[in-house]
């Protein structure tokens, strides 16, 4: 991008900052918030919680050697509960290689093809998401922490557009529902704030482990708006600015939601 | 591949009651619901699950296909003796799942 | 105060009622399918066979399930029965019902002394805003049971539409 246009972007994005329904700092809730208390137990408890189940595959993944390189994750990092530690906070994080954000999926499977050369994990697949809960529970309680910097900046704007874009037979914009009326009831269930601070999750409506991409495609279906392929860059773009949105709250890896 | 979660506390005092946690990873698919032509997908759960301390059976449940999916159940011993705790699953379609822990009882 | 959820039960409603039809019209749909929701009748007849023509008292039996229910896939449910749980003196079975489910029986647990506390819990799955029943069998041959009227919604924005 020329360095003009990547500064009148980046000055963009302030501004946006100052105008938008943006929630304020100090209300910013976590779907956990949302739930009832039986629900919260389950997550709180490491022995009930079924997402732990793709946790413990995780742990058993990561010291699987795979690849014509017959490497295992340990043999590169080691112990993941000091090398991953703060690592799922970080994440969508700017990858150089790509010249985009990716996400922690997106950079789990970079890792199998160039270090491990092996393939890489279909996404949504059960090893894929028991390495992504297995790295994202070694950041539980972290604080989220996405880079804002003018390498992130365009696609943190891309995203923050997608968010605020009336889209779908619905002409349902998601800021409508998660920034204006969180709290408020829809169907019965209360409206949460759409903070994505516990994926990969276990979500009680899938009876099983899901990322925030499925999540979001579930989102994009109830507005009756047309929902990408997994892995398009129009999911990490808002992947990106959902996570910079719940800057400072900390993870909550593998959560539990209804 | 990780199949099941014990919660049992590895020691205890003779006379005491300890909570027993089992969780354990099955789609517990119900036999009712129907898949995108409408007929339903056959049922496939688990039905059985038992729990023997030291060889000698302490629960004992038979499920439905009412039972959520990655069936968690948790219920209660005294802790008599050291030894070993037991868990099997049975269920539809030849499913076997066991798992032990051994507790320390002083 | 009535139930919001109605999106399963009609998708259920509609496979079923088009499942009918093709099968009227002679092509070979499954005829496995059946009502999506069971009677207070089935429920009845469920516990009678548990229970035979024994009376059943209301007591020494509590169930615990959130009374509002925001998934009804995976609802924790806990039983606990008064019981010293002795050799003499001893919760041999509890079992647990429910009335709308497209099949009553829930879970029947076998106990005994060596239990210690006549208490379990698991995570059950509940069709429908109902009344789920309870019945815990002594060592004595009587009959005790709880029973508890639940709500159950849905979040908003389901992946299957």
């Amino acid at each position: 991008m020329r360095p003009v246009a990547v500064a009148a972007v980046a000055t963009a994005f302030v501004v946006a900052n100052a105008v938008a329904a943006e929630i304020p700092s100090a209300d910013r809730k976590s779907g956990y918030d949302f739930m009832g208390r039986e629900t919260r137990a389950m997550q709180d408890d490491d022995t009930a919680n079924p997402g732990m189940l793709w946790v413990l595959d995780g742990e058993a993944l990561w010291k699987r050697k795979d690849g014509a390189a017959g490497k295992s994750c340990a043999d590169c990092h080691g112990d993941a509960q000091n090398s991953m530690k703060g690592v799922a906070a970080r994440y969508p994080a700017f990858s150089p290689p790509r010249g985009r954000p990716i996400d922690l999926e997106q950079r789990i499977n970079m890792c199998r093809v160039d270090q491990q050369q092996s393939t890489p994990l279909a996404f949504e697949s059960k090893d894929l998401l028991a390495l992504s809960a297995y790295v994202g529970r070694q950041s539980r309680g972290m604080p989220i922490d996405i880079a804002d910097d003018e390498r992130t900046r365009p696609f943190l704007q891309a995203g923050r557009d997608m968010f605020n874009q009336r889209q779908g037979q619905l002409n349902l914009s998601c800021a409508q529902c998660h920034d204006d009326n969180w709290g408020q009831k829809l169907a019965g269930a209360p409206i949460p704030q759409g903070q994505p601070t516990g994926y990969p999750l276990y979500r009680l409506e899938w009876q099983a482990l899901g990322s925030l991409q499925r999540r979001l495609r579930n989102c994009l279906v109830g507005m009756r708006a047309q929902s990408y392929a997994f892995g398009a860059p129009e999911y990490v773009d808002l992947e990106l600015f959902l996570m910079w949105r719940a800057r400072g709250m900390p993870l909550e890896t593998p959560a539990v939601r209804p | 591949m990780a199949r099941a979660l014990i919660n049992v506390p590895p020691k205890a005092k003779r006379g005491e009651l300890i909570e027993i946690k089992t969780l354990i990873s099955h789609n517990m698919e119900t036999g009712f619901r129907p898949d995108n032509t409408g007929k339903p997908v056959p049922r496939d759960i688990i039905t059985e699950f038992v729990c023997k301390y030291n060889g000698e059976e302490i629960f004992r449940a038979e499920l439905f296909p009412a039972i959520a999916a990655n069936p968690f159940l948790t219920f209660f011993t005294i802790a008599t003796e050291s030894g070993t705790l037991n868990f099997e699953w049975t269920g539809d379609n030849g499913f076997s799942a066991s798992e032990s822990v051994n507790i320390t009882v002083e | 105060m009535r139930e919001d959820h109605i999106a399963p039960a009609t998708r259920r409603r509609f496979l079923i009622d088009t499942a009918a039809l093709a099968g009227a019209a002679g092509l070979d749909l499954s005829l496995a399918i059946r009502p999506a929701s069971a009677t207070p009748a089935s429920m009845r007849a469920a516990i009678r066979r548990v229970v035979g023509e024994a009376s059943v008292k209301k007591g020494r039996l509590k169930i615990d399930l959130p009374p509002l229910i925001e998934n009804g896939n995976a609802v924790p449910l806990t039983v606990a029965a008064e019981s010293p749980m002795t050799a003499d003196n001893y919760v041999k079975a509890i079992h647990v019902f429910t009335e709308k489910n497209p099949q009553p029986n829930v879970i029947s647990v076998q106990l005994g002394p060596l239990a210690g506390r006549a208490t379990f819990a698991t995570r059950i799955r509940l069709a429908d805003s109902q009344k789920v029943i309870a019945i815990a069998e002594m060592n004595d041959g009587s009959f005790w049971s709880d029973e508890i009227e639940v709500i159950v919604t849905l979040a908003a924005c389901l992946e299957g539409v």
